[in-house]
């Protein structure tokens, strides 16, 4: 079974929830549109389909966009050899997904990561705590309105953090630079 | 024909005493046995155990006894980034280690935070622990940090061990 065949299948079995796949680089990405059937949809990939590899789960700060999350679930078959994306949106003000750990095992780090670092939670997750930064951490660092230095934060005798120094950065590279000098990184301003 | 001047202590000449200062029998003893505490955290980690190996032979400067014990290590060698959640077990095992004790920040990383101007990561070791020898580098070559071992060598050299000792013990001085 192709990726093509496993994401027709997908659609034929969830009719109006599952979009019709788009093809980047030979690579096919399907979206879904009620995070809340995340559980059964990737619950059929895995058995009906042999979607039994979890990849990657990741997520997208869409900031100032409605809805803010999308949720990204890298799907792959070693039966099959073929690999799926599938996407879906989560608002700011839900915040919340249910879990596919009771799919896939793997599920578990990657969702604490997801939480850990953009805030989204994740329903059923048997263990959700921070995975990176420590239990106190009173930030999600990878939200586009969290600031690259970092913030101030005191949590005694575990751990203090400090913004780091910028000096006039972030330092950019610059692509296509004819040599080194023009493509080295350097404080950059985006010109609009 | 050559002759070789005797430079060094000779029992024919000097009978079985040495002269010296207390200070720098003592301090030769403690620069020529610098035990190190690799604090290895990141890929300069991996120059610290090239140091150690046979080509670059760490050992030559009486440095080649890791401890991965606080309390038998007199210098801690910083090699690698100091991310914030782990500082404050970097700075718990530095107190733990025994005095007389030395600190290298060996690497970008360790000196300064290097490349990683960011929320994670401390912005240099110099923050929690006090830092002896700074080793520029990302990562250093074994050279460097062989040398950075001479430098803390010729500082170890220098310190006032007596009259340390007399501060911390007044009994000590002289009458």
């Amino acid at each position: 079974m192709t990726s093509l065949e496993s994401a027709q299948r997908l659609q034929a079995q969830f009719l109006n929830l599952v979009s019709n796949p788009s093809e980047f680089r030979g690579e096919l990405t399907v979206a879904l549109a009620d995070a809340e059937q995340i559980s059964e949809v990737c619950g059929f990939a895995k058995k009906t389909l042999g979607f039994d590899y979890l990849v990657d789960i990741s997520s997208v700060d869409n900031y100032g966009d409605d809805p803010r999350w999308t949720v990204v679930y890298e799907l792959a078959s070693l039966i099959h050899g073929c690999h799926l994306r599938l996407k879906t949106s989560v608002g700011e003000e839900k915040s919340e997904l249910p879990t596919v750990t009771n799919i896939w095992k793997t599920a578990d780090w990657h969702e604490r990561e997801i939480y850990d670092m953009m805030g989204i939670r994740f329903r059923g997750h048997p263990d959700l705590r921070r995975i990176l930064m420590w239990d106190g951490y009173p930030y999600f660092p990878l939200r586009k309105d969290f600031p690259l230095a970092g913030k101030p934060t005191e949590l005694p005798d575990v751990a203090f953090t400090k913004p780091a120094p910028l000096e006039g950065g972030p330092f950019v590279t610059a692509a296509g630079g004819k040599d080194s000098v023009a493509r080295e990184p350097r404080v950059r301003t985006t010109e609009i | 024909m050559q002759q070789n001047t005797e430079i060094g202590y000779n029992s024919k000449i000097e009978g079985e005493v040495v002269v010296t200062k207390l200070d720098s029998a003592l301090n030769w003893f403690r620069k020529n046995s610098l035990w190190p505490m690799p604090m290895g955290l990141a890929c300069c980690a991996i120059e610290l155990m090239a140091a150690g190996a046979s080509r670059f032979d760490i050992a030559r400067f009486g440095s080649e006894v890791m401890r991965f014990s606080p309390r038998q290590s007199d210098l801690m060698i910083v090699a690698g980034t100091v991310t914030y959640k782990m500082a404050m077990a970097v700075r718990r095992i530095y107190d733990q280690m025994a005095e007389p004790k030395w600190v290298i920040a060996m690497g970008a990383c360790a000196s300064t935070g290097g490349m990683y101007r960011s929320y994670s990561v401390l912005q240099g070791v110099d923050n929690i622990v006090p830092v002896d020898v700074y080793v520029a580098g990302c990562p250093p070559r074994p050279e460097a940090l062989l040398d950075a071992l001479i430098k803390m060598q010729k500082k170890v050299e220098t310190e006032p061990v007596f009259a340390d000792l007399a501060i911390a013990a007044p009994f000590l001085k002289k009458s």
